[in-house]
């Protein structure tokens, strides 16, 4: 467990928050300039700030107030950083094993086969950084930090320099460190919604260098007051559905609480459990059921809240069944259908909104 | 036209003026090295009071005519100069001395290697030095592991920049510790006394000829080092 609290300003800019992770990837989202490299830099200990407390696992790593700093190398926090920062005068082989002397004797962790086969590095391994692409140079930047045997595993954006090809190369290799044997604890830093509704399992949102809100991944994604700081086009609950079924015509049958639903591209096999991303604004919201509609994917819903935007948008927080969803209407339809916490309707989601890239695990 | 006679003329006293030539200039870049690299490592890191002043103190060498440097080395460390009195109960005396010819092409030749050296550590991105630190490595062994090895090709040319220019360097050497033979006459001495005397044009342009040589020699070895260094860098095998 990753508790932090950090207070730090710069020319203009000044962070002060406080949060906490648990096991799992914790995801620190926000803009750029909301803090979120200054957070994970004091976290690793590259940089000292103004004043703050990081405790991980009952360590004090930074204490201001008591004096305590513990220099970067004795935090065994391994670190991918967004542009990879491999060594460029060894090669793949020795960039991996660069740390192994410095991790303490009897350390566990991964062993150095298992991180090859995990990252798929063994055709790499006699390859100089300066000839890889550059998912590769991710994969073995991610190896190296393995290999050192961290405690807490730092990733500032480590797939924001790849195009898309190249971050669906990567991303089932952190899903795979996830829901594997390693076990290990991830602090997240991504501006992407999509990457986080894929991956993270706690949500952490910074603006400004604040704290805005902080918690289980489906519960931040579900929450309305969320919607501006993830971005309306951005916003969106998560729910988890069991796949059930796949079609001749492509179309797969999903498993949710409130009943089922009918997606493409979904890759997944028959029983697995799959993450969906339903944007806000892809839920059409009818008071009765609606009939002769191109779109079968209608759940029943409860609406929970109205939260009334800056704009002239809303963000409605719907109940289905237990499962929790979010959609984004106008205030003008907020008043003609006159949407009200407590109130029964329809919610038609449009079966394209799940991107294949947010059907995760 | 070009005539191999010359190289007949190259007696003792010329032989005797390379090798202190050669002597001198080893052991100044020898000494000098890890002082440069120390002056290049804080002009290129550090930021603190008086970095300015160090910097044209350090570069003083390249811009003043070299008699003056002498001039000051022998103000310094002559025989009757305090400092001069103080190395001399030690031992160690180095006006009229080769010694002092080291002191000499070391501090002539300083500028020019910590400015190769300053550079080369400027290219060093500090984000590949911090990624080493969090795999756990403390500064020492990233200085050994990551710095030295990027910077070395800047090391390597300072160090050729300062054995070169201490193999040539004479105004400072001259005035500072004369023009013995055999004793503190190197082989720039050599050549300009052999061009007072009537008719040593000859024994002149054979040491000239030995000394371009052994320049040539100094700038292709580091070439071919700097180039497999630069290979291994790039990765390119």
């Amino acid at each position: 467990m990753l508790e932090v609290t950090l207070r730090h300003g710069f020319d203009g800019f000044d962070l002060d928050l406080s949060f906490s992770t648990e096991g799992g990837i914790t995801a620190l989202f926000g803009r750029s300039g909301a803090g979120k490299t200054t957070v994970i830099n004091a976290v690793a200990g590259l940089l000292r700030p103004d004043m703050g407390r990081v405790v991980l696992d009952g360590e004090t790593l930074l204490d201001t107030e008591r004096g305590i700093w513990v220099p970067p190398h004795r935090r065994r926090l391994g670190y991918v950083f967004q542009d990879a920062r491999l060594f460029p005068h060894l090669d793949v082989r020795r960039n991996l094993t660069f740390g192994a002397r410095y991790a303490p004797r009897g350390s566990s962790g991964a062993s150095f086969n298992d991180v090859v086969a995990l990252l798929g590095l063994e055709p790499l391994l006699d390859r100089a950084p300066a000839t890889l692409s550059g998912g590769e140079k991710q994969r073995v930047a991610l190896g190296r930090a393995l290999l050192c045997h961290p405690r807490l595993l730092l990733m500032d954006e480590p797939l924001a320099s790849l195009d898309g090809p190249r971050k669906q190369e990567i991303l089932p290799y952190l899903e795979r460190l996830r829901d594997g044997a390693l076990g290990l604890p991830i602090l997240y830093v991504s501006h992407a919604v999509d990457e986080i509704a894929r991956l993270a399992d706690r949500l952490v949102l910074l603006q400004n260098g604040r704290l805005k809100a902080q918690g289980a991944l489906f519960d931040v994604m579900a929450d309305p007051a969320a919607v501006p700081l993830l971005g309306v086009r951005e916003a969106g609950a998560v729910l988890e559905a069991d796949v059930i079924a796949h079609a001749e015509d492509g179309l797969s049958t999903l498993a949710v609480r409130a009943g089922q639903l009918e997606l493409p591209g979904v890759q997944a096999p028959i029983g697995s459990r799959v993450r969906l991303r339903v944007l806000a604004q892809d839920v059409i919201l009818s008071r009765q059921r609606p009939e002769g509609l191109s779109s079968v994917n209608i759940l029943a819903v409860r609406v929970e809240a109205v939260h009334p935007g800056d704009g002239p948008g809303a963000a409605i927080a719907l109940s289905a069944g237990g499962d929790r969803l979010l959609a984004r209407v106008t205030a003008r339809a907020v008043r003609d259908l006159d949407l009200r916490a407590g109130m029964e309707c329809y919610a038609i989601i449009k079966a394209t909104t799940v991107a294949p890239g947010s059907i995760g695990r | 036209m070009v005539s191999f006679g010359p190289i007949m003329d190259l007696d003792a006293a010329a032989w005797a003026a390379l090798t202190l030539s050669l002597r001198v200039a080893s052991v100044a870049m020898l000494c000098s090295l890890p002082l440069a690299l120390w002056v290049a490592w804080i002009l290129a890191r550090k930021e603190f009071p008086g970095k300015g002043l160090l910097s044209a103190l350090v570069h003083l060498p390249l811009v003043l005519p070299p008699v003056v440097t002498g001039y000051l080395l022998l103000l310094s460390f002559g025989r009757n100069a305090p400092l001069g009195r103080l190395l001399e109960s030690f031992g160690i005396g180095l006006a009229f001395h080769w010694t002092g010819a080291v002191l000499a092409a070391l501090i002539m030749g300083f500028p020019l290697m910590v400015r190769a050296m300053r550079l080369a550590i400027e290219a060093v991105d500090p984000r590949i030095e911090a990624a080493a630190a969090t795999l756990g490595a403390p500064r020492v062994s990233v200085f050994c592991r990551v710095t030295l090895p990027l910077i070395f090709p800047g090391i390597l040319a300072g160090a050729v920049m300062g054995f070169a220019k201490a193999m040539g360097e004479f105004g400072a050497t001259i005035t500072f510790v004369a023009n013995i033979p055999g004793q503190t006459q190197t082989l720039p001495s050599a050549i300009w006394t052999a061009l007072q005397v009537p008719g040593g044009e000859n024994r002149a342009l054979a040491m000239a000829a030995l000394a371009g040589l052994v320049a040539l020699a100094a700038v292709l070895l580091s070439e071919a080092l700097a180039r497999r260094v630069a290979k291994r860098i790039s990765g390119a095998r």
